[in-house]
């Protein structure tokens, strides 16, 4: 098993993040069930993929954050493995305090579900390595509560560890200074609001881009 | 009613009225019975006989329907139809209505329609992969116009976004008809495995009959009952009938109830919908020929010491009744203890056709099957409206002495002309990763990831003319059937089947009940001519407020498959160096058009008749579009006519400078050129090197192919007429407007 997707009462894009990394992206791919507490040693990658976890209420991502299966979560990420959080899983990375900072209702109040220009803003990770700084992605949003939060200080730190891989061009939902993902101080954990398995097949192909990374990254001919 | 009446109090005449249950069909009851039924039992009578369950009025007009054909599956009469796209895989569809919970409760009506019919397609076996929804909204002038469209689009919005079921596609549309009478017509779709489709069977004596799902409470308690109610102006009494959704234990109803089916654990299954458990277990029994003994002691609630009549009535929402052997029941209450849900046996299958509840120690219930799933049919009387001939008139003279700018510009300024984007945006349009595209297109394309190698695209639309409908119901049927091939044809797919939501008045009304039989017959001809069959729907009555009916409104949801891996056509101007050309007739007919009810403030004139045969033409020549690899686009002329067509292909064009030229074909007439509506009449754009394959194309199909103009760089929209200019307009100012008349609404 290389890579594990896990799912959520919730989750709603698990099955897409599934097809995708297993049909387009050729990785091999076992699934997670929340409650269960797994061996995650064998493991290169683990992806909490987009959804409405526990249905939103509380907080997004809040209840998620305490699911059996993230004590696994955390400590497979504090031993360096790889540990990517899209949308609905961002915000439990960002709740499970994996991530600094939070996701807070969009500014205009609405879900919005839209293609947006994303630009890169480091590449020198596992998780942007075949982009180019200020190159730009069009990749697909489509959330309630992306606006992320975060204070001067932590944002200074994010800048001076180039933690910040993407903003929006023309931000979309009052993110602070214009953020769309971020990773942690060591790199191997990465959140981000847009959804690049929607843009791996179908759309555009900017979302290959964070795949092919990852398998240039683990050592994976593609 | 009084607090006094329990469950076992014997009914009277009175209190069958005041449930809405008529003395006819309560003499027929008392007959049948040879005795008088008690409270619960009325109850039970006063939801199923009500027009919502027992399509009383309208049952007798579907035999009309084709429902035949080599694809069908499954017809009317189930959760939904299916119809077999090939390759082992079926997909499931249909479009229900929840329009008097909407107008009373916006944001949960809304809701709660979504999650009622996407429990309808899994139901069937099929995992919901899209959805769709056609919405009338009123006047403007009306202060709670603005309130139910947020809530209705936040509804649909929350829940569908939710469950993960992306909203693809959808019709929108104002009229001063649906101002206390909003229409929410909610469609889905779902796919599932030929093999491995389930139905609402309540069969195998000894089987056990399960629960699943929410508990229950006393919401809902006679919904059924209140969408079969005309509304008065105090509807805002009516709160506590309206449901209220919970789209996550929807999600896990939905993975829990596939995954049991997929364990071979289920018999039978159906939705508790409209009057709960009642219609559910009645109707599961009636499939089956068998009866149930239910006890409602062990129905799980909400609320403490509730009543059978209640129990029996709750529409509570995303519970399931569903039928297991009794070896399966351990693993089946497994499946969904997984998913944090709850499945309590409680009642059994038993032979004969009686269903029997008991509660607190009482027999409350002990009814025939047939009693309460066969109720009397109505013969209502049916006649058209006294002032037809006078809705005909359409007064050419005032038109043909105005302006063409003034016609253009009444036109820009109908709100019915407006870009839906700051809507389709609060929706996931694109969750389950097989929207190909189209939320803003003719009809909406998805692809079937999920059948291996073979990738099927399905493509779907759903619409309605109104105004068309009103003036003519006939036409308006047909028309909606039509108007839904055309718009499938344009992105290259073959219609195979349809979906109706009938919207109307009261059947009480003789005008309702013509247009609503007319309706059905225009529909009917159209199906027939396009040899596709109708496999579900929902009949919506009662949609008057202080006796004033909505315009007609037969909502069509149409299906249409594209079994190849051809490019889809474009939809818009790719390019400032395109070719226009029209294909159809030069000239449309002005009656019933959006520009006529522009320019007059009413609807008028007769609509002129959809040439069949030619519909059948033109979508011969969409296919071999395709199938020769033109590459072109292609948008279909409806509301608005040829003006509003090319403008909508200007704004969705990716160069903010295209401009479009457009030369008026000599002794054709101006308005009905423009404006004209007649179906079918195409756009296309082209490169100019193409136009003579398309020519070609054109005749061999059987269509008339008018080169009238072509696209530019100028960023202006202009007409011209034997060699001068009669017209120019800048299109990013119009654009502007187009996509400003929702701000109102969305911030």
């Amino acid at each position: 098993m290389k890579v594990g997707v896990i799912t959520f009462p919730g989750s709603n894009c698990d099955s897409d993040v599934v097809d995708c990394l297993q049909r387009v992206g050729g990785f091999e791919v076992g699934r997670l069930w929340h409650k269960e507490s797994p061996d995650l040693s064998s493991f290169k990658l683990i992806v909490l993929p987009g959804g409405f976890s526990y249905g939103d209420y509380l907080r997004c991502g809040a209840m998620a954050s305490c699911s059996p299966i993230m004590d696994k979560v955390k400590a497979f990420a504090s031993q360096g493995g790889l540990v990517l959080g899209i949308c609905n899983g961002f915000q439990i990375l960002c709740e499970s305090g994996l991530l600094p900072g939070a996701l807070a209702r969009n500014l205009n109040l609405n879900f919005i579900c839209t293609d947006v220009s994303v630009q890169i803003e480091a590449s020198d990770n596992p998780w942007t390595l075949k982009t180019e700084k200020h190159q730009l992605l069009s990749l697909p949003i489509a959330h309630g509560e992306g606006r992320y939060i975060i204070d001067d200080q932590g944002y200074e730190e994010l800048l001076k560890n180039s933690q910040i891989l993407m903003t929006y061009r023309n931000n979309p939902n009052g993110s602070t200074h214009n953020i769309a993902g971020i990773c942690n101080r060591n790199k191997n954990v990465f959140g981000l609001m847009p959804h690049p398995e929607r843009a791996s097949d179908l759309r555009s192909r900017d979302g290959l881009k964070i795949w092919d990374s990852l398998k240039t990254y683990l050592g994976i001919q593609s | 009613m009084t607090a006094k009446i329990s469950d076992l109090t014997l009914s009277t005449i009175e209190l069958a009225e005041i449930l809405g249950i008529s003395l006819v069909e309560y003499q027929h009851v008392c007959q049948s019975l040879k005795r008088v039924p008690n409270f619960a039992e009325l109850s039970i009578f006063s939801a199923m006989f009500s027009e919502h369950c027992s399509y009383k009025s309208s049952k007798k007009f579907f035999k009309r329907f084709p429902t035949q054909g080599k694809r069908v599956i499954q017809g009317p009469g189930e959760n939904a139809g299916i119809l077999d796209i090939g390759h082992g895989w079926a997909v499931a569809f249909k479009m229900e209505s929840h329009n008097h919970p909407s107008f009373i409760e916006p944001y949960q009506g809304a809701a709660t329609g979504v999650g009622g019919i996407l429990r309808d397609i899994f139901t069937m076996g099929a995992r919901p992969i899209a959805s769709m929804n056609a919405l009338c909204f009123g006047s403007l002038d009306f202060e709670r116009t603005a309130t139910i469209i947020k809530g209705v689009v936040k509804g649909i919005g929350e829940y569908g976004n939710c469950v993960g079921v992306p909203t693809v596609a959808g019709q929108t549309l104002f009229h001063s008809s649906y101002t206390r009478n909003p229409l929410v017509n909610a469609f889905a779709l779902g796919i599932v495995k030929t093999d491995e489709i389930y139905r609402g069977y309540a069969k195998g004596i000894g089987n056990l009959v399960v629960y699943v799902g929410a508990k229950t409470g006393r919401d809902g308690v006679h919904g059924a009952t209140m969408a079969s109610k005309e509304f008065s102006s105090d509807e805002e009494l009516e709160r506590p009938t309206v449901q209220v959704g919970d789209p996550f234990t929807e999600k896990l109803l939905l993975e829990a109830t596939l995954e049991a089916m997929k364990s071979g654990v289920v018999v039978g299954i159906q939705d508790m919908g409209a009057a709960g458990l009642t219609s559910s277990s009645f109707e599961m029994a009636h499939r089956a020929n068998s009866g149930l003994e239910i006890s409602l002691d062990k129905i799980p609630t909400r609320e403490p010491e509730m009543a059978a009549f209640e129990l029996l009535l709750s529409e509570s929402q995303e519970r399931m009744l569903l039928v297991t052997s009794p070896e399966k029941l351990k693993p089946l209450k497994d499946i969904y203890e997984k998913w944090d849900l709850h499945a309590e046996e409680i009642g059994k299958v038993v032979s004969g056709n009686r269903v029997k509840m008991t509660l607190r120690g009482n027999t409350v219930v002990d009814l025939p099957v047939d009693l309460v799933t066969e109720p009397l049919l109505t013969d209502r009387p049916s006649s058209p409206p006294v002032d037809l001939k006078q809705r005909w008139f359409l007064d050419r003279n005032k038109m043909l002495v105005a302006t063409l700018n003034s016609k253009f510009q009444s036109l820009m300024e109908e709100l019915n002309f407006s870009n839906p984007q700051r809507l389709i945006e609060q929706y996931d349009s694109m969750v389950g990763n097989r929207t190909v595209g189209g939320t803003q297109d003719d009809a909406a394309v998805i692809r079937i990831r999920d059948m291996g190698e073979r990738e099927v695209r399905l493509a779907m639309k759903a619409d309605c003319n109104p105004r068309v409908c009103w003036l003519w119901p006939r036409e308006g049927g047909r028309r909606a059937v039509a108007e839904c091939a055309i718009n499938l044809a344009v992105r290259g797919a073959e219609p195979i089947g349809i979906t109706d939501c009938l919207n109307f008045g009261s059947p009480e009304n003789p005008e309702v009940m013509w247009q609503f039989s007319e309706s059905i017959e225009g529909i009917s001809e159209s199906c027939e001519a396009l040899k596709i069959p109708v496999i579900s729907g929902n009949v919506s009555f009662y949609n008057e407020t202080d006796g004033k009916p909505i315009y007609p409104t037969p909502m069509i949801g149409m299906v249409g498959i594209i079994d190849d891996k051809l490019p889809l056509p474009h939809s818009n101007f790719y390019s400032t160096q395109l070719e226009i050309a029209l294909v159809g007739p030069a000239e449309g007919g002005l009656g019933g058009s959006l520009m006529a009810s522009s320019w007059f403030k009413r609807e008028c004139g007769q609509p002129e008749e959809t040439d069949l045969a030619m519909l059948e033409r033109m979508l011969r020549f969409c296919q071999r579009l395709r199938k020769r690899k033109i590459i072109h686009a292609a948008h279909d002329i409806s509301d608005g006519g040829l003006v509003c067509t090319a403008l909508e292909m200007a704004f969705h064009s990716p160069f903010e400078c295209t401009g479009v030229e457009i030369l008026i074909p000599q002794e054709t007439d101006l308005d009905r050129f423009l404006f004209g509506e007649t179906i079918p009449r195409l756009l296309i754009a082209y490169e100019p090197i193409e136009r003579v394959d398309l020519e070609n194309t054109a005749s061999q199909a059987g269509v008339k192919f008018t080169h009238i103009g072509n696209t530019t760089d100028s960023s202006l929209f202009t007409i011209r007429q034997g060699g001068a200019q009669i017209f120019s307009s800048n299109i990013p100012d119009l654009k502007k407007g187009w996509n400003h008349r929702w701000d109102k609404f969305f911030k």
